[in-house]
């Protein structure tokens, strides 16, 4: 693939993949449900107090 | 016996390597860095054959507790004492180039002294030195507390701390010998530079490692935050020293681009340093040192799924803003504008979601001060990364740059943010790591706390009023279309600000030496004899029920 082929899929559908991941990755955490888990992730660091 | 035999000869033939390297060596600085390289596989040989209990010695040094099977801390311990030890050397050179822009005659007209050397050995010294010895301990610290698991591979985690440090002499004795690539925040040579790779590869077996192995169902968001910092500075670091050495005898290497594509190859890596050294894994620390000081949960989980994405997304486009007005497309300069305009908003989320875990425990920042040091790094984290992207848009470039406003934004960041993090990360684990009570003084981390800050305001404050005036200064055009001051001139009026700069350095520096001196009693096992950070409000006078007052 010479540059310009590859500049221009960057900008098209590497472009358009890149900008979905990020709407998943951002819309993820508030699906049904989520809260629950990440109420109980937050408190990991709570668990092990006897080893600081 | 074998293995043992194959391990001490494998030392043997690196060293008998290394010295064949230095003979062949075709300059001076490459030569002396392959006698560090011997130097430092022959040590190892002799670690390997008379195969003394070493690390039973350095525990007795370091007045380290036994290993009580819990956690595998020893490499943790070193890491903090070596982030001590850098930190003070790295303050040091700070202070004395700050004080060799305000008197010259402190050069001592020695190449090695010069300021064009010893900057490059302070950017290093603290950004490498002393924040990543600072992440590679926390990092190990924080990733076995929750994954509930021990380091994956032991030998490897030690490699990767003694392999840093060998690093960290290599640079620093190159920039004083004045071998550099001279790409910012980059500097080491390409034997240097490979040397980290293999170091850097190491350290990404060992934290995935870990985490695999974990006994936690969750991967806890701080280790998101180090992971990110792992593996994008393997892939900056790569790409930005691609380069092709003269000769494999000497220390001189071409870069493999060329112009422009160089400058943004450059500050695409500097930038994301400045993003993914200096800010992912910090916030690591944050996400699990603030609640754990604070005792209660981060205010916002969710949140912080959402700051991570965004930091990743977004931040790896804004090294273009370095390049304003230069030989880059303008497209780009815009593109790198815009998005670090746009960083702004998910580093005030990441901000908030810091401040906001004190939430309903505010009185802490009364009564415990590295819970305050904790709240000023935020501050400063908040503040850093408003003036990056105010600094980043093109109007306000074309004042700021070049000028001293830069370093004033540079250090209210690294001050303010990576240095008090650390800070309150280090009093948080020394007596958990040394198996301690408490520390040694809570009076004196109040102290430190307050050199630090008054010495970081006195600091950004000069810097900003020497860069705004600067800036004027150099765009000042008299009525026939002259500039009004010649470059001098403007040196000249900034002697007043490098004193004042410099005090504030001094101030931040003596600060650290409290902290160095609260650790070492700390670890001597003293417990300073002092009033409490509270007393407990009472009056005896009025602690009594109303006297029945007679009907009148």
């Amino acid at each position: 693939m010479s540059y310009d082929e590859i500049r221009h899929f960057a900008d098209s559908w590497g472009l358009l993949v890149m900008v979905l991941m990020f709407v998943v990755f951002i819309a993820w955490p508030f699906r049904k449900g989520a809260r629950r888990h990440h109420d109980e992730a937050a408190m990991i660091i709570f668990k092990d107090d006897d080893h600081g | 016996m074998d293995g043992l035999v194959t391990k001490a000869g494998g030392w043997l033939a690196l060293t008998l390597l290394a010295l064949v390297m230095a003979a062949l060596a075709v300059d001076a600085p490459f030569a002396v860095h392959m006698m560090i390289v011997a130097l430092a596989a022959l040590i190892m040989l002799c670690v390997t054959l008379t195969r003394a209990d070493y690390s039973g010695l350095l525990r007795g040094l370091l007045k380290m507790p036994a290993d009580q099977g819990a956690y595998d801390d020893d490499p943790v311990r070193w890491g903090v004492i070596a982030t001590i030890f850098w930190g003070v050397a790295g303050l040091a050179v700070g202070l004395y180039i700050a004080l060799q822009l305000a008197f010259p005659v402190l050069n001592l007209g020695l190449e090695y002294t010069s300021f064009g050397r010893l900057r490059p050995l302070h950017t290093s010294a603290v950004i490498f030195a002393f924040g990543g010895n600072a992440l590679i301990a926390t990092s190990y610290y924080v990733v076995q507390r929750t994954c509930r698991a021990r380091l994956a591979f032991p030998t490897a985690a030690r490699f990767v701390f003694w392999g840093y440090q060998l690093f960290i002499v290599l640079a620093a004795t190159g920039y004083l010998m004045g071998v550099t690539e001279a790409r910012e925040y980059a500097e080491p040579e390409w034997y240097v530079d490979l040397w980290l790779t293999v170091v850097w590869v190491v350290y990404l077996t060992v934290f995935v490692g870990t985490i695999v192995k974990r006994r936690e169902p969750h991967i806890y968001v701080a280790n998101w935050f180090y992971l990110s910092f792992i593996i994008t500075i393997a892939m900056l670091h790569i790409v930005n020293n691609l380069s092709v050495p003269v000769t494999i005898f000497g220390s001189k290497s071409y870069s493999a681009f060329a112009g422009v594509q160089d400058a943004l190859t450059q500050w695409w890596y500097g930038h994301n340093a400045v993003a993914f050294f200096l800010t992912t894994p910090f916030l690591a620390m944050m996400y699990y040192f603030v609640p754990k000081q604070a005792e209660r949960p981060v205010y916002s989980y969710r949140l912080s799924i959402i700051h991570f994405w965004s930091l990743i997304f977004l931040y790896i486009w804004a090294g273009p803003h370095h390049l304003h007005y230069t030989a880059l497309p303008d497209w780009a300069q815009t593109l790198g504008m815009v998005f670090s305009v746009i960083l702004w908003m998910p580093s005030w989320g990441g901000m908030i979601n810091g401040l906001m875990t004190l939430n309903g425990a505010w009185d802490k920042i009364r009564t415990d001060p590295i819970i305050r040091m904790m709240v000023v790094a935020l501050a400063f984290y908040g503040m850093a990364t408003f003036e990056g992207p105010m600094l980043s848009v093109k109007a306000f470039n074309s004042l700021s740059h070049y000028t001293e406003w830069t370093i004033a934004h540079v250090h209210a960041g690294a001050l303010g943010w990576n240095g008090m993090i650390t800070f309150a990360a280090v009093y948080y684990l020394v007596p958990r790591l040394w198996g301690l009570p408490r520390l040694y003084s809570l009076r004196m981390v109040n102290w430190h706390f307050w050199l630090a800050t008054l010495g970081i305001v006195f600091y950004a404050a000069s810097m900003w009023v020497a860069g705004i005036m600067q800036g004027l200064m150099w765009r000042e055009y008299g009525a026939d279309g002259y500039l009004v001051y010649s470059f001098a001139e403007s040196v000249a009026a900034m002697h007043p600000m490098y004193l004042i700069r410099a005090a504030g350095g001094a101030m931040y520096l003596a600060g650290f030496l409290i902290l160095v001196y609260n650790v070492w009693a700390t670890l001597a096992g003293k417990v300073r004899d002092e009033k409490p950070m509270t007393e407990t409000p009472y009056n005896a006078a009025a602690d009594r029920p109303l006297a029945p007052v007679p009907a009148e």
